[in-house]
């Protein structure tokens, strides 16, 4: 059973990319919706932050942890660099971090961390009940890797997901990315919404 | 006292400004690392491991008490999108050879962070090699957006240099 899910976790993972390799490079458009969907999960203040409140807001999402010693901060910094250059076009434009750590990164946790990246990324935790959930809507993989010493690390998708005001997915930024590109993606998604 | 023992104490006293620093056949070229977040239990060093001898060495462990509650060898790939890491038992350094520990593969990774790693400063560290022993190592703390050699440059807007 648990091969089989790992399995389909996999299966899972590689249609993502496949499929965000096809939108990075077609049109994107209209066959949207696949990636994305309803979700409810809380900011690190305690706020809900469901797909309700977030109608009308086009938005980027990344799925890390606080236990990440490379893809995690870098991705952070250089998503909050994108928005300190595009100034005040992404005034109000936020970048979700969805911990896939939900164990380990409580929202006090998650707070503090991402203090670092204020005010453009705003934590999203919850059960791993809720974090199954929404990774499921966003087509993300992710898995417990356990290390020596009862530590454990999380395998998981490193794409940073550009959402369209109706929750429909837009386009996908890959890790290490080049930046003027990035920035044309955002500039895109925040113009045309 | 033994013979390595005493050529790493000489190569910490020696080490230049330049973060050069060696013990017999192993010399380190640019230890760095990256600022961390507020509150991050982990961070990464990377650093390039040059073996000038006739035979091929092995990095096996790391230490940076001052900093680090652990430290470990790992190795981070990227898998159709999905980021990994794990633990290695060690890393081959052939005779001759140069390898680079740097953002996106090999890194000495840090563990239970007593406190964040600031821009600036130095972590103090040694790794520990099967043939040349114990090398004293200084990481330079550098901004959390740095890119070392070998990655991308959010600053310098010069992509990938691959």
């Amino acid at each position: 059973m648990k091969n089989f899910r790992i399995a389909l976790w996999a299966a899972a993972a590689i249609a993502a990319a496949v499929l965000a390799g096809l939108l990075y490079f077609g049109a994107g458009g209209s066959q949207a919706t696949v990636i994305g969907g309803p979700f409810r999960l809380k900011d690190q203040n305690g706020q809900i932050v469901d797909s309700a409140t977030l109608k009308g807001k086009p938005y980027a999402i990344f799925f890390g942890f606080t236990h990440c010693p490379e893809i995690c901060p870098t991705t952070m910094t250089d998503m909050a660099a994108l928005m300190g250059k595009l100034g005040d076009e992404a005034k109000g434009f936020r970048i979700y971090f969805v911990s896939v750590d939900p164990e380990r990164d409580t929202p006090d946790k998650l707070r503090n961390y991402l203090s670092s990246f204020e005010p453009h990324v705003v934590g999203l935790t919850g059960t791993p009940e809720e974090i199954a959930a929404v990774a499921k809507e966003f087509r993300v993989y992710y898995r417990k890797v356990p290390l020596d010493g009862g530590d454990y690390t999380m395998d998981h998708s490193a794409f940073v997901y550009l959402m369209g005001k109706d929750g429909g997915f837009r386009n996908v930024i890959g890790y290490q990315e080049k930046p003027d590109r990035a920035l044309e993606k955002l500039k895109t998604l925040i113009e045309r919404g | 006292m033994n013979a390595v023992v005493k050529t790493a104490l000489l190569a910490a006293l020696l080490s230049s400004a330049a973060g050069l620093a060696h013990a017999g056949d192993i010399a380190l070229d640019h230890p760095w690392s990256r600022a961390t977040p507020a509150g991050a239990p982990v961070g990464a060093g990377y650093v390039t491991v040059k073996n000038t001898g006739a035979a091929a060495d092995k990095l096996v462990s790391a230490t940076a008490p001052d900093v680090a509650g652990k430290v470990e060898v790992h190795e981070m790939t990227m898998d159709n999108g999905v980021m990994k890491m794990r633990p290695v038992s060690g890393i081959e350094i052939p005779a001759g050879k140069s390898v680079e520990l740097k953002p996106g593969g090999y890194h000495i990774m840090f563990m239970q962070l007593k406190q964040p790693l600031k821009a600036g400063e130095t972590i103090k560290g040694a790794l520990t090699f099967e043939k040349a022993g114990v090398v004293p190592v200084e990481f330079k703390v550098e901004a959390m957006s740095a890119a070392g050699s070998g990655g991308h440059d959010m600053k310098g807007m010069d992509g990938h240099k691959h």
